[in-house]
């Protein structure tokens, strides 16, 4: 019982965090934008265009014709091909002490990835999640790849 | 415990068995930029697979995994529109200080000429400025000194028509020495800022 209290808690507690995260953490900038692209933020759809920045827990969707291209702060390149989404559960980035962490949802559609310095200092602080699994980076280059996954 | 877990355990593994049967992935590692090994590690419930040579590939569906060798080919028309759009690589110069101040050298001056070209010719382009020292003084003189090194840079950076709000000065002290050295010992090679275009 009291666990479940503490989980219920913990929810509130992220929830009620979340819009004040995101106002203050800017994790990267769209460079390439293709197509009908879009960030979602606080409900919001806002275009993604070259020169748009990207916050932690915005959502970025591509069109059908839409691809687009991020640079984060850590110089990590992330770019989606047609019909994706992407979530930027959470990005941190220290430049003086270069410390920093990142978790990454792919929903569904084709993401590409060149990991930056966070992976490269501290390679088990950087994860991609997919529906069914997480992926874990040791200074690295991969695409994933989301059939059928959640438009949500 | 148990009984309070059990559900939960069962629930967990519904989800991912009722995931697996609708959704189909694939995970490929690129050969790196700088032809460095890499690696990616897949993770589920089940256990993991490590994918560590160019082009080793997963693909996973209806709860099975499926680790095989993929090619540039597949990569292209899988991958194809996403690798299109991915930004430059971001660009690094490094500039070099006479000893003790906030003066370029000669070389690094002329350097300059280039790295506002690459600013102004990026889109949407973002500037870190690094400042370094060598390690001549004590390590809260050369935080000072390398962060002033880095404004500095930023300064005159904004002065010739760069914008203000794409630049960021940081300094790393003497943490970061390009040269690695005994303490207060004067070298060169240190006294630098690191200019990253992304």
């Amino acid at each position: 019982m009291i666990k479940s209290h503490w989980a219920a808690l913990c929810s509130l507690l992220l929830l009620s965090a979340a819009p004040f995260a995101q106002a203050a953490d800017p994790a990267g900038m769209v460079k390439v934008a293709r197509g009908q692209d879009s960030i979602e933020r606080d409900g919001k759809k806002l275009p993604a265009e070259v020169g748009s920045q990207v916050d932690v827990a915005d959502r970025v969707r591509t069109g059908a014709d839409g691809s687009v291209g991020v640079t984060l702060r850590d110089n990590t390149l992330l770019s989606a091909g047609p019909n994706s989404l992407i979530v930027f559960d959470k990005f941190a980035f220290d430049n003086t002490t270069q410390d920093g962490n990142m978790s990454i949802r792919i929903r569904k559609g084709t993401l590409s990835v060149a990991s930056g310095k966070i992976a490269k200092r501290t390679p088990e602080s950087v994860d991609f999640h997919t529906p069914t699994s997480v992926l874990g980076v040791r200074g690295t280059e991969f695409a994933v790849e989301v059939v059928g996954g959640n438009d949500e | 415990m148990v009984t309070m877990n059990k559900p939960k355990l069962s629930l967990t593994l519904a989800m991912f068995a009722f995931l697996g049967a609708c959704a189909s992935e694939h995970v490929v590692l690129l050969p790196s930029a700088d032809g460095r090994p890499s690696a990616v590690v897949v993770r589920d419930p089940g256990g993991e697979i490590l994918l560590d040579k160019p082009y080793a590939a997963a693909k996973r569906s209806r709860d099975t995994n499926k680790v095989y060798l993929s090619s540039p080919a597949e990569v292209k028309e899988r991958f194809g529109q996403a690798l299109a759009a991915q930004p430059s690589r971001p660009s690094s110069y490094v500039l070099y200080f006479e000893a003790g101040g906030n003066v370029l050298t000669q070389e690094s001056q002329a350097a300059m000429v280039n790295i506002r070209k690459e600013i102004a010719e990026r889109p949407a382009s973002e500037v870190m400025v690094i400042g370094h020292t060598d390690r001549v003084g004590s390590v809260e003189a050369n935080d000072r000194l390398s962060k002033t090194r880095a404004e500095g840079l930023r300064n005159l950076l904004i002065e010739s028509g760069v914008r203000a709000d794409k630049l960021e000065a940081v300094g790393r002290g003497e943490r970061d020495p390009l040269v690695p050295t005994e303490d207060e010992v004067d070298e060169p090679k240190n006294r630098r800022v690191e200019i990253s275009v992304r």
